[in-house]
């Protein structure tokens, strides 16, 4: 049976991990393969990289962090942040990335989808998607959930499916940070009204919450950081409860 | 031991070298009739349309040079789908070593099953040395929208839409359509088992 995924996911500057992590075991709580390593071992069932650097003279740093990351774990992760053309892509993915995920650019240049999907195939491309209620209608914002557009977030979903998005990785910005749980309704809404995966970000603050988001949301996996960083829910742990609560998860 | 990756067109190959590193392995990366005929052991990886991929390997003659090989082959992801007769995938003949048809995942509700099929699933009813050490409660990595068909040579079983082959096995060639290499500990050890096969 297919199971619900966990994936962590680690906010990367300069090749380094940023927001601090609270891992006894590190040496280097900033070195991103240690803690990928560290999640895979623990049985996270993907990870992303999230690059907020994301100038282009950055990017032979991260393209390098990539093939660290790619030599020294064995389960597929994601690499997303001010990845904009066919050729970010392709650095990326002989890098050794096993997906990418584009955000703004997308929006901006929705064609972009397509071309990466034609190029690469669909199954390594995610489309991240930042949205904010504002009254009562869900549109996409960018620049980390500042700046509104006029896209409606269903919409716009549908859309990238269509254009051969692999997977949507939703981010709700009324939810982020919050700790209150994810946004379930509107993850319910895309993730029945499309064909592909949804995964789910936003709001995790204890493990309710990700029972509820492959529930009543219907997400195929969740996203969490600092819940996980900060170890105040272990992995382990949690999908302990998950399989409990008849969740179907990879042991 | 001389391992090699028949490259052609697909990706990912980069995942599959890494993961033999991880066991001390150094591949060889290749498209030459000679040096994957010379080899102990071949692999077969993948990620990409069938068509496509016939074609490049037909440009290189392997698709004569393959069905042939005697050593132990693996066909991985797409590789396992081209081992086989034909794919639905753009109406594609395939190499033949397996006489299986790949399918399209068709759900009756599309709301229940999404496709692609990615993700973690496990493999049961497992045979043969290829999954020594394995259980029913193996886990292993997913991402594809075309199926083998369960057949006399199917070794694993996945259970996604409909029960289909998650691995086969025919003389020297063994196929695979979740990737080993992305697979952790589970993946990891198919991997081993076929190097000492």
């Amino acid at each position: 049976m297919l199971t619900k995924r966990i994936i962590p996911c680690l906010d990367i500057k300069d090749g380094r991990t940023v927001k601090g992590v609270n891992f006894v075991q590190l040496r280097d709580a900033g070195d991103p393969v240690e803690l990928a390593k560290i999640y895979s071992d623990e049985g996270a069932d993907e990870l992303v990289f999230l690059d907020i650097t994301a100038t282009v003279d950055k990017r032979k740093t991260l393209a390098e962090l990539v093939t660290k990351v790619a030599k020294a774990i064995n389960i597929p992760f994601t690499v997303g942040g001010g990845i904009s053309t066919v050729e970010d892509v392709k650095l990326l993915l002989n890098a050794g990335a096993d997906k990418i995920s584009i955000n703004s650019a997308a929006v901006h240049n929705p064609g972009v989808i397509n071309e990466m999907a034609l190029e690469f195939g669909s199954q390594c491309i995610v489309v991240a998607i930042d949205t904010r209620n504002v009254d009562g209608v869900d549109f996409v914002h960018t620049h980390g959930g500042r700046k509104p557009t006029i896209l409606n977030t269903q919409e716009w979903a549908k859309e990238v499916c269509e254009r051969g998005a692999g997977e949507i990785l939703l981010t709700s910005m009324d939810h982020d940070g919050t700790k209150g749980g994810f946004a379930n309704e509107i993850t319910a809404e895309i993730s029945s009204m499309l064909s592909i995966p949804v995964i789910a970000s936003g709001g995790a603050g204890n493990m309710e919450h990700f029972k509820d988001v492959f529930t009543f949301g219907k997400a195929d996996a969740a996203l969490a950081a600092s819940i996980f960083h900060f170890k105040e829910i272990p992995i382990p742990e949690l999908k302990q409860y998950l399989s409990r609560e008849d969740i179907s998860i990879r042991k | 031991m001389q391992v090699a990756i028949i490259k052609y067109n697909a990706g990912n190959v980069q995942s599959v070298l890494y993961a033999l590193e991880r066991l001390g392995v150094q591949a060889m990366l290749t498209d030459d009739v000679e040096e994957i005929s010379k080899a102990d052991k071949v692999i077969f990886p993948g990620q990409g349309e069938a068509s496509t991929a016939m074609k490049y390997l037909k440009e290189k003659q392997l698709d004569q040079l393959i069905p042939t090989l005697k050593q132990p082959f693996f066909g991985v992801c797409l590789g396992q789908q081209l081992l086989c007769e034909h794919s639905e995938e753009n109406d594609t003949t395939c190499l033949g070593v397996f006489p299986v048809k790949v399918k399209k995942f068709t759900p009756e509700f599309q709301a229940d099953f999404k496709v692609p099929h990615v993700g973690w699933n496990n493999l049961t009813d497992l045979k043969t040395p290829l999954l020594k050490g394995l259980s029913d409660e193996s886990f292993v990595y997913y991402v594809h929208s075309y199926y083998c068909e369960l057949s006399e040579y199917t070794i694993a079983t996945t259970d996604y839409v409909l029960d289909f082959a998650g691995l086969m096995h025919r003389d020297n060639f063994y196929a695979m359509q979740a990737h080993p290499e992305k697979s952790g500990l589970v993946g990891e050890q198919i991997l081993k088992n076929f190097l000492s096969l």
